[in-house]
């Protein structure tokens, strides 16, 4: 049960880089006794992770004789503003004045900081508590320090805002004075550091701005692709159009003949399934990126396909509508499904198709680094910095602590830079040149023709009504290729974090509830886009009960709420979900009435029910993810067949909201992602090619097409001690949906296909 | 070819046809101006040329002879030009790797039309892409931008 969980997958991943088929069945297949021993003692969140978690000042706190704090940050910053709330955290405990803390980005080393990969809306969930302990330690210490300084009882003196302060004498000194003798004092044991009360917290809880916004906003911030060493050389590859393809034959002579072209490189192809290996292909450095480019460019390269040469999604879209057909495996089976569809009063059926997408972030991956001859230096737009210095360091045989990793900013990752194939890739083009720092660039065509893609499914949905209108069956058949394909023998269904994004983890009161994953093959690389599994099952589940309620000619909204049902709190493994993303089931339990909550919450807001001119239209869509509760409400205006986001509310309880402001901020861009993704969004593939070079063939939402209106509500909060969830990726899957039941009710027209494009024109 | 970046006069002596978005990057060493997608398509290069916001990554060098270019680095001397205070102070960067482009991009739109309205942000905005969905915030922006008042 506990090998097959997501963060085995990673770990896994890891570990076995390069032989991780092997490592993959071999954990698939443990021995039962092993599983049993392994369930008798479950880790759950931080602790489940590879590294774990560190709470030690030391290691995150340091403390100048001017009194600056620097703060080390070892999460990844991409968008999510991980940078300023993680410090937040720290500063807040520690009573240090937020002018003067600066932040310094740890590298990778997991030894020494505990778990560094930023995905999976992980770093708070897993960091608040620890990282009050460290601010908290740090505090406790510079209290001794001032105490044994004065000589009096540390009873008598107490932080406050970047000093400590003597209540009876009014003495004070600063941190910058204390710091030394702080710093010569143990670390307190973490059982006798007290926590602020929360009425005292001064940066939790509030709106705090971006530690990056002066050098987001003035070209300062330090991109991947902003890296740069002396006498580095700029390296743009070719690589084998489809997966699993290699060269066949190269002329380099005009690449070669090009101003600026330096050198070229034979990268060799991976062995299939390729993990985080780099494709291979042919590389061209140069003295600059424009040349490397134009060397590409005068390459001629025959390439041998490989298995993948078939790949054609139109057929593919097929396979899965018919696998989608016929029964699956068993994801979840609650009563009879079947008997119950047989003798509903009504069956409905709806097939939805979500494609291939790719994450896109504005900067691709980029990757810097300077290999010697037994040691390699990378600086890279990484979620993942430890994956890459494990990559590396197998790769080039050398050991991992020859390693190091400067993690840049990120402009923007949503999943593609948790996979480091192109740090590896900058790592063997130095080594090629003999320790020359090489600088890899992907284009917009590198990108997209080569992300780890979403994967695309078929989702069948099934529900029987009774005579009044009330849903008592339920199916869900899931047909979608695996993440797992990439690690191991493509298990061809769904494993069992994919099925715990929303296949069978929906809290709906129906008690003939069946969810089954049915097979697909993967035909290139599946990888992690921001909220995963969630955006085809939430789409699908989300957009069947809007057609239930029609059916039953129900309010969409009310037959939502009633299809949860009575507020209560339900074991994920009683839904058959044995993940519930990484998290211990008896403290994340699903519970229906924060989910209600975020419902009324988004229709308040949107002000559901309203009389609305025709053309108009309200939807709604509620899902559970990354263990947080979100719902959003969207209207729409259809005129002459152009839709216009008029507004959308979305509402998401998360528990502890330490940043309010980064919260709203990543549900506003979830927006956009969700209406980008259900208007325009689409990968295809021809002959194994990807068929979408750039912007223009795959389109992304602009500022004309973004809602007129977004307002976030922020639902539950207040209690610190509640169990944190996810932000960066639970704001994603309810907004197809909810864009979708808003078209149907302006025009009538369900949309079942992404994206939908022009087919409210037809 | 001869001109000025940033106000520093400048000669490049390579191809002609090399992008401006590489010189400004590779060469002058000024990443604050970013590769989005090299076909003008996303707008993450946008620079002033001769007040006018460009995309870089379309414009070959030979273009840019006489001409005098503004990137994200000197726009202001530090960092307040009011597009930017108003970046700020609305929160709008998350990655933040498309705001040069963005800040440009608004820059020049407010420069040449100070009271824009939405009509006019969707025109002059909807080329620079931002894939973490900023836009409502670059719109409040632009506003707060406007109202404060801009010298060009």
């Amino acid at each position: 049960m506990k090998a097959e969980t997501f963060d085995r997958i990673d770990n896994i991943s890891r570990r076995g880089l390069l032989g991780a088929g092997g490592a993959f069945v071999l954990a698939m297949g443990l021995p039962r006794a092993a599983l049993a021993e392994a369930a008798e003692q479950p880790k759950y969140g931080a602790d489940g992770q590879s590294g774990g978690w560190r709470d030690d000042p030391t290691l995150f706190v340091a403390i100048g004789e001017d009194g600056t704090v620097t703060i080390t940050c070892h999460r990844a910053e991409m968008g999510q503003g991980i940078r300023t709330s993680l410090a937040m955290v720290i500063a807040d405990e520690l009573e240090a004045d937020w002018s003067r803390v600066r932040i310094e980005q740890a590298v990778g080393d997991e030894a020494r900081y505990g778990n560094q990969n930023t995905d999976g809306s992980r770093s708070m969930r897993h960091l608040f508590t620890p990282l009050r302990r460290c601010g908290a330690a740090a505090r406790t210490m510079l209290e001794a320090a001032a105490a044994k300084r004065w000589g009096v009882s540390v009873g008598e003196v107490a932080a406050n805002l970047h000093e400590v302060v003597h209540h009876p004498s009014g003495r004070r000194l600063g941190y910058g004075a204390l710091a030394k003798d702080a710093a010569a004092l143990a670390v307190p044991d973490r059982s006798t550091v007290t926590l602020k009360a929360p009425a005292a917290f001064r940066y939790i809880g509030r709106d705090v701005a971006s530690a990056d916004g002066v050098a987001m906003t003035t070209g300062r911030a330090g991109y991947g692709i902003d890296a740069r060493l002396p006498d580095m050389l700029y390296a743009v590859i070719a690589r084998p159009p489809v997966y699993g393809g290699k060269v066949k034959s190269v002329d380099k002579a005009a690449a070669l003949a090009v101003p600026g072209v330096v050198r070229i490189v034979d990268l060799p192809a991976p062995t299939l399934p390729s993990v985080f290996q780099p494709l291979g292909g042919i590389a061209v450095l140069a003295a600059n990126t424009w040349a490397a480019i134009k060397g590409r460019e005068a390459l001629t390269i025959a390439w041998d396909d490989g298995p993948n040469a078939a790949y054609d999604s139109d057929v593919y879209r097929a396979e899965l509508e018919r696998a989608a057909r016929a029964p699956g495996q068993i994801s979840r089976s609650d009563g009879d499904a079947e008997a119950a569809l047989g003798k509903a009063a009504r069956r409905i059926e709806a097939e939805y198709y979500i494609p291939h997408l790719a994450q896109a972030p504005m900067e691709p991956p980029m990757a810097l680094a300077r290999t010697g001859a037994d040691r390699c230096e990378a600086w890279a737009c990484t979620q993942d910095p430890q994956a890459a210095r494990d990559l590396i360091a197998e790769a080039l045989k050398i050991p991992v602590a020859d390693v190091t990793i400067h993690q840049t900013l990120l402009g923007g990752g949503f999943g593609r830079k948790s996979k480091p194939d192109y740090v590896l890739e900058a790592a063997l083009l130095s080594r090629a040149t003999g320790g020359k720092p090489v600088k890899v660039v992907w284009t917009r065509e590198d990108d997209l023709h080569h992300s780890y893609f979403h994967t695309v499914s078929v989702e069948r949905l099934e529900g029987g009504l009774d005579a009044a209108g009330r849903t008592v069956a339920w199916r869900h058949r899931s047909a979608a290729p695996s993440i797992g394909s990439i690690f191991g023998p493509d298990p061809k269904h769904q494993l069992p974090f994919e099925q715990g994004m929303g296949l069978r983890n929906v809290a709906f009161a129906v008690p003939d509830f069946r969810a089954e994953t049915c097979a697909a093959t993967a035909h290139t690389r599946i990888g992690w886009f921001r909220s995963v599994s969630n955006i085809p099952h939430a789409f699908a589940a989300q957009s069947f009960v809007a057609e239930l309620a029609a059916a039953a000619g129900r309010d969409p909204k009310d037959y939502l709420l009633a299809l949860i049902g009575p507020d209560r709190t339900i074991d994920p493994r009683a839904m058959g979900d044995t993940t519930n993303y990484g998290e211990d089931p008896a403290r994340y339990p699903v519970d229906t009435a924060r989910l209600k909550a975020v419902i009324n919450a988004a229709a308040r807001g949107i002000g559901w029910g309203r009389t609305l001119p025709p053309g108009r239209g309200l939807g709604i869509a509620a899902h559970y993810s990354f263990v947080s509760y979100t719902a959003c409400a969207i209207e729409v205006a259809v005129t002459d067949g152009q839709l216009t986001v008029e507004r959308a509310d979305i509402a998401v309880d998360c528990g502890p909201q330490v940043n309010p402001d980064r919260i709203r901020s990543q549900m506003e861009g979830s927006v956009v992602m969700g209406i980008s993704l259900a208007t325009l969004g689409e990968i295809t593939f021809k002959e194994g090619r990807v068929q979408q070079d750039n912007f223009d063939g795959y389109a992304l939402t602009r500022i004309d097409a973004a809602p007129k209106i977004t307002e976030v509500h922020l639902v539950g909060g207040g209690n610190w001690n509640a169990p944190p969830g996810g932000i960066g990726e639970p704001g994603l899957p309810p907004v197809a949906p909810a864009l979708c039941n808003a078209i149907y009710a302006a025009t009538g027209k369900r949309i079942r296909s992404l994206p939908i494009n022009d087919q409210i024109q037809n | 070819m001869r001109f000025r970046l940033n106000g520093i006069a400048r000669e490049h002596t390579g191809p002609s046809e090399m992008p401006l978005l590489w010189y400004v990057r590779d060469l002058a060493g000024l990443t604050g101006t970013k590769f989005g997608c090299g076909l003008g398509l996303c707008g993450a290069c946008t620079v002033h040329v001769e007040g006018t916001a460009m995309r870089s990554c379309q414009l070959p060098m030979s273009a840019v002879e006489g001409q005098s270019v503004t990137t994200i680095e000197g726009l202001s001397a530090a960092g307040d030009h009011a597009v930017q205070r108003a970046w700020r102070e609305h929160g709008v960067a998350q990655c933040g790797y498309c705001q040069s482009g963005q800040i440009m991009q608004a820059a020049a739109l407010i420069a040449e039309t100070p009271k824009p309205t939405d009509a006019d942000i969707d025109a002059a905005m909807s080329g620079n892409i931002c894939r973490c969905g900023t836009y409502a915030r670059i719109r409040a922006a632009i506003k707060a931008a406007s109202a404060a008042g801009v010298e060009a």
